[in-house]
């Protein structure tokens, strides 16, 4: 060990993985440990790849999933997939086939571990403390919660990373955010991201990789911390990271692809040693105050814009933009949210759909109907979790209460598959993008916890979910 | 990719704030396994009525946008996603740089990739050409930078590797194979193994 300066975690991680260190003329070259891929951000790399004559250099590096064009409704064989158009079924043949020919771990339709890419990297024990991860999707920034340096990438990079295991990178700087305190109870790590966005902005974290610190965050479990992570992006962020701690090694002991024996006991003596060194100093901090978050969902057509549950909505005070976004809405300022009626509400997304998500959504919705003429949608992260939910009969509550109950995949997310929000209606998703059209052309979004999605499925409006919990 | 050394162009207005990859290329699209015949869901919710016709007020459906190649644009363009869709999407329309005062990182990683120049400027200038659409602007690679019509040439930030790559036609997957015995290298030594 160089007796080097101090070092954040993000630093620690970084310079691990530096095959070769950037100079003013040209960026570092930054090795890879694991290079997750889905259908939509790939055919083009591996055509690259066949056109070039390449090889896949790490296959044993590299794990695929099929999660966005994927159909949810069950099914029995391939032969009787409901693929929403042609494209989506080419799509997903190419994934085979690609996946086939290079030699590669594709978690497909006969996969027990099927799922969204980045709920099934931290299920699988793949997703580890102190490695790089990189994907052709921007939610990668999800594996940061284990501690990982994980970030988006594109369709040419992917090409570059199945060829070379590596990246041309500059160095991003680093924002430490602070959550001091203890959440309130109602108050989720869905409803702390979104009041950190709202804080900073949708641009508030580029060219930066954010460290999430302080008492909230550590008292969170990694599903929780893995929803703050996932968010990251939405605040415009190269990556974000929490140090890994007891739970993140309690989570990954006895996983899939976790280490094993002496190798398991030489792993967590290096994980021990990631959290950044008391005396480094990052680029910028912020600081939020814990205790003080509400429930919080958005009302615009991004994820900044956004609200505590029972707030008014704020008026655009001659901002264009913010007057087209409340128009597309069709929502007026000054008054709340739940003064609109709501059409459809999803709980699913590689943002809110893993057990605790579902259990959340559940025990409000335990013994009550939702709202009539509400469409709701429950689509777990992947198979696992859905066999999970399943045998603590989550369910079955779902379906008692009038929702319907899915196969896993992105669904409502992005609306790729079929399953979108007609236009025009209101939907409360807990997925993490509330874009104009992003879950179904005209699709109006507000977005949510896991908890506020159910209360205000019942309530058939937004509704905060905080007296539902009373007397639990 | 292409050697791009110079760009002279008119501009076209698009001054929304935060316009997302969503907006640039709605995800239906993306059902797709090539890079082709994107540009003609360009900004298509926006582009296009509900029935599939042009949507008139639209600046990309006015006559005074035809041949446009440079988009200038409000601040934090191309948040969102990590689809290479998007650059892809405004290369096929003919789109060959965009300008605002901030750049979403995935978006322009992505753009400098494919030979789409994303030019960051002050606020001044920006809310000039906001203001002037429609305007002959040169953009010099090798100079970095923008010069607009009264012929005040603005510096703009690149890194100067990638610059390096679009003035040469560079294709990045090459230069990193040329890196394979330290890649290999580092392979063979590093404390651990994923
Ligand atoms: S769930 Fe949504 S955000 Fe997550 S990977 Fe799928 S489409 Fe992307």
């Amino acid at each position: 060990m160089s007796h080097s300066s101090p070092k954040t975690l993000f630093e620690k991680v970084w310079t691990d993985h530096l095959v070769k260190d950037e100079t003013a003329a040209t960026p570092a070259i930054l090795y890879i440990d694991l290079h997750l891929i889905h259908e939509v951000t790939t055919p083009q790399a591996f055509a690259l790849l066949r056109e070039k004559g390449i090889a896949v250099r790490r296959p044993d590096l590299t794990l695929g999933t099929m999660d966005h064009s994927t159909p949810t409704t069950a099914f029995r064989s391939f032969k009787d997939l409901a693929v929403v158009s042609e494209g989506a079924a080419n799509q997903i043949r190419q994934m085979q086939k690609n996946c086939d020919d290079f030699g590669l771990e594709l978690h497909g339709f006969d996969s027990e571990f099927r799922g969204i890419v980045h709920i099934i990297g931290p299920e699988l024990g793949a997703t580890q403390p102190g490695k790089t991860i990189v994907c052709g999707d921007s939610h990668t920034s999800t594996h940061g919660a284990f501690g990982a340096l994980a970030f988006g990438i594109g369709t040419t990079e992917v090409g570059h990373v199945l060829a070379t295991q590596c990246l041309l990178q500059r160095k991003p700087r680093t924002l430490a955010i602070n959550v001091s305190g203890q959440l309130q109870l109602g108050v989720t790590a869905k409803d702390v991201i979104l009041a950190i966005i709202g804080q900073i902005g949708v641009d508030g974290g580029t060219a930066h990789v954010i460290e999430f610190r302080g008492d909230a965050i550590q008292a969170m479990d990694m599903e929780a911390r893995m929803t703050v992570c996932n968010m990251s992006i939405e605040a415009g962020a190269r990556a974000g990271m929490i140090a890994p701690d007891d739970q993140t090694i309690e989570y990954l002991s006895g996983r899939p692809r976790s280490p094993r024996g002496a190798d398991w006991d030489a792993a967590v003596d290096r994980w021990r040693a990631l959290p950044g060194d008391a005396e480094a100093v990052f680029d910028r901090s912020v600081d939020v105050d814990g205790t003080a978050l509400q429930p919080m969902v958005t009302f615009g057509t991004n994820p900044g814009m956004v609200i505590p549950v029972n707030d008014p909505v704020p008026d655009a005070n001659g901002n264009p933009g913010f007057r087209k976004a409340l128009d597309y809405m069709q929502i007026s300022p000054g008054k709340p949210l739940s003064d609109v009626a709501l059409d459809v509400v999803f709980i699913g997304s590689c943002t809110n759909s893993r057990l605790s998500d579902l259990q959340q959504a559940a025990e409000i919705l335990r013994g009550r109907k939702i709202a009539e003429g509400v469409r709701m949608l429950v689509v777990p992260g992947s198979q696992q979790v859905k066999r999970a939910a399943e045998k603590i009969g989550l369910d079955k509550v779902f379906k008692q209460a009038g929702a319907e109950w899915r196969e896993s995949g992105c669904s409502m997310c992005i609306g790729m598959n079929g399953d979108t929000v007609p236009s025009g209606k209101l939907s409360v998703s807990t997925s993490n993008r509330n874009f104009e059209g992003r879950q179904g052309i005209g699709a109006r979004t507000i977005l949510a916890s896991p908890m506020t999605a159910a209360a205000s499925a019942i309530a058939g409006h937004v509704c905060d979910p905080r007296p539902y919990l009373e007397g639990q | 990719m292409d050697a791009v050394a110079q760009l002279r162009s008119r501009t076209i207005v698009l001054p929304m704030v935060d316009i997302d990859t969503d907006q640039i290329i709605p995800a239906r699209f993306l059902t797709t396994t090539s890079k082709d015949g994107l540009g003609r869901h360009l900004f298509a919710y926006w582009r296009f009525n509900a029935d599939g016709s042009d949507n008139p007020d639209f600046v990309l459906n006015t006559p005074g946008s035809t041949g446009c190649q440079v988009l200038v644009a409000g601040n934090n363009f191309g948040c969102g996603s990590s689809r290479e869709h998007a650059p892809w999407a405004l290369l096929d329309y003919g789109i060959r740089a965009i300008i605002s005062t901030a750049i979403a990182d995935i978006f322009r990683s992505n753009s400098l990739k494919n030979g789409l120049l994303p030019i960051v400027v002050d606020e001044e200038t920006h809310a000039w050409l906001i203001e002037n659409p429609g305007a002959e602007v040169v953009i010099d690679v090798a100079a970095s930078t923008l010069t607009l019509p009264d012929g005040r040439a603005v510096n703009y930030p690149i890194d100067s590797f990638a610059r390096h790559c679009l003035l040469e036609g560079i294709d990045q997957l090459a230069y990193l194979q040329q890196h394979d015995e330290q890649i290999r290298n580092f392979e063979e030594t590093r404390s651990w193994t994923p």
